[in-house]
């Protein structure tokens, strides 16, 4: 008693009314409602269904006969086989189109980003309408106006417009002359192999004088020339063409032979690349604009030519600003191609979320399944921009 | 006093343990597998029966169909119309002696019967085919069929198109979540025909598709290609092919679990059958009366206490007749020569005349 009345300011408070004690308090009794919570919905779930239903949670249905047709696929597949090769085959298409997207989204993005930071008028005034009207649009509403109104009105395949090569073009898609494999397919694939490696090697003896000298050449650039270099030689060289021009002809209700990239995924592509490309364009303006201008001015004062300037200075410095929103659009184009139910496309979604849960009634597995899938897709795809990230991150000394 | 992190683990450990255990004993406890037979029915007197609830709520909730004329369209004036409407008011009529105490919940293909499971609606009647997978894996009981039908493939007239090889190497449209997907699937396998599918959610985008010439063909049950017909731009353009790719017994169903329930579906819908089999009508029952022949009375609850077995009153079945009619009455007004369909009974008559509708006795 008399000593808190000498150290009044030693002494702590009773624990109901110390701030740590209670924050340490709080925490866990958050932490006990969410868990109850989840836990108490798991529960219920598994009861209800075993309970009301009689259905168990069970991931066997993967392993007997689909017994449907998908439009299109890149592995073979029939109405014979498994689930499990349906969910395969949806989750193939879904990713043909992530990363083509990506790709695509990305150049038309960064072209975009630069040409509404353009001092000439009429491109910067047409980046601005681009990106003001496509991000301004529900990305649903798009895909079915670009779906019905654009692809839907093109001729029909009877009255295809053939295009020189030949190109047939219809509303059922595009047809264009593809390669065939020959018997000398797989060396050529190993010499281009041996190509990427001398490439690879290139590149390095390349930088490697680059720093000696001073006068960095553009890597990529010789990158992409040696291994085309030897795409070439490796062609000729060998006795028969690795491949051979397989040209669409028609027949009957379709045409038949080179490769048909149908109108489903030519809509559903196209309409999320360039949704997309004017987000990602957004994020390279904001990227290159957080370049100061001393840097700009500088480097134009150093005599750089203005690609110079853009290749060497600006960009470096705005890609550190950029990935992550950026790596955010890219995670955005791969969930959203989820939509193509709405316009026909056999994607991860439409296949599992559709068409099998309808046929085995498992929704539990099946959402299961495409939320895993959906999660480690977009988790690779972080993990791979987090690492780039890294690299590129300004290094201080 | 300090927390160290150890205790303060101990006490997140601590109290996601208390969690769950919490939880577990709110939510109804999972019955081991082998005792779930002895439990099933004692959890069910306790449990509220479809049939109370649907008294307690004064309405029956049918899931239905909005966009298939002639058997559950919404017009505009929001009204639900069709003969599998009717069936909907069929079960309203038996169960409050009043046809218009229902309520359409309309679904999708692929939504239907989620909405059923989830306890949303009580009976799912929108042309949905009773099949084997569906009566087990998804939890379903079927009442009778009150329609049989076929899946059937529209073309357009000018395609020349007359047999399924003529199909070769063509692309058909098809809705997501029906049988019609699987049974294309099926078919065109065992005639080794190539055919692109292309798969949609909604019926309305497979037509758009099949109008606008993306699909040479689309395809469902004969009675939804009749319907949609009159839908299209240009209805005279088309024409549905001489070939039936499957049987599709259509029908009502309800969720399983509660027999009595099930019961009474199947049997108001019998009545429908009976009624037309004995001649009684919405408009003559009051004829029927004073009939003498027991089978008749016994289905306007004139003799024997038969509704009250399916927790009913007595006139529940005479209910029916007066308000919504026997199944010719049904399907006259919503199939029939005088609407725009005009389908042919074909296997929806009578066994007497040479169709599939029998309904067992009431007695
Ligand atoms: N009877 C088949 C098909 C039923 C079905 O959904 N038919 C379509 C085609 S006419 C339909 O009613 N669609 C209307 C809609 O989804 O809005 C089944 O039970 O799976």
């Amino acid at each position: 008693m008399q000593q808190r009345a000498i150290h009044p300011s030693q002494e702590r408070p009773p624990f109901w009314r110390d701030e740590r004690v209670l924050s340490v308090i709080s925490q866990i009794v958050v932490v006990g409602i969410v868990v109850g919570l989840l836990a108490f919905f798991y529960t219920n779930m598994v009861s209800s269904l075993r309970e009301q239903l009689g259905v168990p949670i069970d991931y066997g249905f993967l392993k007997q006969t689909a017994g449907f047709d998908i439009g299109e696929s890149l592995i073979s597949y029939s109405r014979s086989d498994t689930y499990a090769r349906a969910f395969l085959v949806g989750l193939l298409n879904t990713l043909q189109v992530a990363v083509l997207g990506i790709v695509f989204a990305t150049i038309l993005g960064i072209i975009i980003g630069v040409m509404r930071l353009s001092t000439n008028f009429l491109v910067n005034r047409i980046a601005t309408a681009y990106i003001e009207f496509l991000r301004n649009v529900p990305l649903l509403v798009l895909l079915i106006f670009w779906a019905q109104a654009v692809f839907f009105k093109l001729p029909r395949i009877k009255e295809a417009i053939i295009l020189p090569g030949p190109i047939y073009l219809s509303n059922r898609g595009i047809a264009i002359p593809w390669g065939i494999p020959t018997e000398t397919w797989p060396t050529y694939t190993r010499i281009l192999l041996g190509g990427l490696v001398l490439a690879i090697i290139v590149t390095i003896v390349l930088r490697e004088r680059g720093k000696r000298t001073g006068r960095m050449p553009i890597l990529s650039l010789w990158f992409l020339v040696t291994l085309i270099a030897v795409g070439i030689i490796g062609w000729f060289v060998l006795p028969q063409p690795p491949l051979v021009l397989d040209r669409p002809e028609l027949v009957g209700f379709n045409t038949k032979g080179g490769r048909t990239l149908s109108q489903q995924f030519m809509a559903l592509l196209s309409g999320l690349v360039i949704y997309t490309a004017a987000f990602i364009a957004e994020v390279v303006r904001a990227g290159i604009q957080s370049v100061s201008k001393g840097q700009r001015e500088a480097a134009t004062a150093l005599g750089l030519t203005p690609f110079q300037v853009l290749r060497l200075v600006i960009f470096p410095q705005a890609l550190r600003v950029i990935i992550p929103p950026l790596t955010s659009q890219y995670l955005n184009l791969t969930k959203n191609s989820s939509l193509a139910i709405a316009i026909g496309y056999p994607d991860l979604f439409a296949v599992a979320g559709n068409t099998i849960l309808n046929q085995t009634g498992r929704a539990v597995e099946v959402f299961s399944l495409v939320m895993g899938i959906y999660l480690f897709f977009s988790l690779t795809t972080s993990l791979f921009m987090n690492i780039y990230n890294r690299r590129i991150r300004l290094v201080e000394r | 006093m300090k927390m160290s992190p150890k205790v303060y683990t101990i006490g997140m450990l601590l109290s996601m343990v208390l969690g769950i255990i919490i939880a577990a004993c709110a939510a109804p406890a999972p019955t081991p597998v082998a005792s779930e037979e002895a439990a099933a029915p004692a959890a069910q007197e306790q449990a509220k029966s479809t049939l109370d609830i649907v008294k307690e709520r004064g309405k029956i909730i049918c899931v239905g169909n909005a966009n298939l004329p002639g058997f559950g369209f919404l017009d505009e004036e929001g009204n639900f119309s069709g003969f599998d409407v009717d069936y909907c008011k069929a079960m309203a009529a038996a169960i409050f002696g009043d046809a218009s105490k229902f309520e359409i919940r309309p679904a999708t293909a692929k939504e239907r019967f989620t909405v059923l499971q989830s306890g949303e609606a009580d009976v799912l009647i929108r042309n949905t085919t009773w099949t084997m997978s569906r009566d087990t894996d998804l939890g379903m009981n079927f009442a009778p069929t009150t329609f049989y039908d076929g899946q059937g493939i529209m073309v357009r007239k000018d395609s020349g198109i007359k047999t399924l090889q003529d199909l070769n190497g063509a692309s058909i449209c098809v809705q997501t979540g029906t049988t019609t997907e699987l049974n294309l699937a099926d078919q065109m396998a065992a005639a080794g025909i190539e055919y692109e599918p292309v798969v949609f959610e909604t019926a309305d985008e497979v037509t758009t598709a099949y109008e606008e010439g993306r699909c040479d063909a689309w395809t469902t049950d004969k009675s939804g290609l009749v319907s949609r017909q009159t839908v299209l731009k240009d209805p005279s353009a088309h024409e549905i092919m001489d070939v039936t790719l499957s049987k599709e017994p259509l029908g009502p169903a309800v969720r399983h679990g509660d027999d009595q329930w099930f019961d009474l579906v199947k049997w108001v819908t019998f009545s429908t059958f009976l009624a037309e089999e004995h001649g009684i009508t919405s408009e003559n029952i009051d004829s029927f009366m004073d009939s003498t022949d027991p089978n008749i009375r016994k289905l306007l609850g004139l003799e024997g206490e038969f509704c009250a077995k399916i927790g009913l009153e007595n006139d529940c079945f005479a209910n029916v007749i007066r308000q919504v009619g026997n199944y010719a009455e049904i399907y006259n007004r919503n199939l029939g020569p005088d609407t725009v369909f005009n389908l042919p009974r074909g296997l929806n008559s009578l066994y007497t005349d040479g169709g599939l509708l029998y309904s067992p006795p009431i007695r």
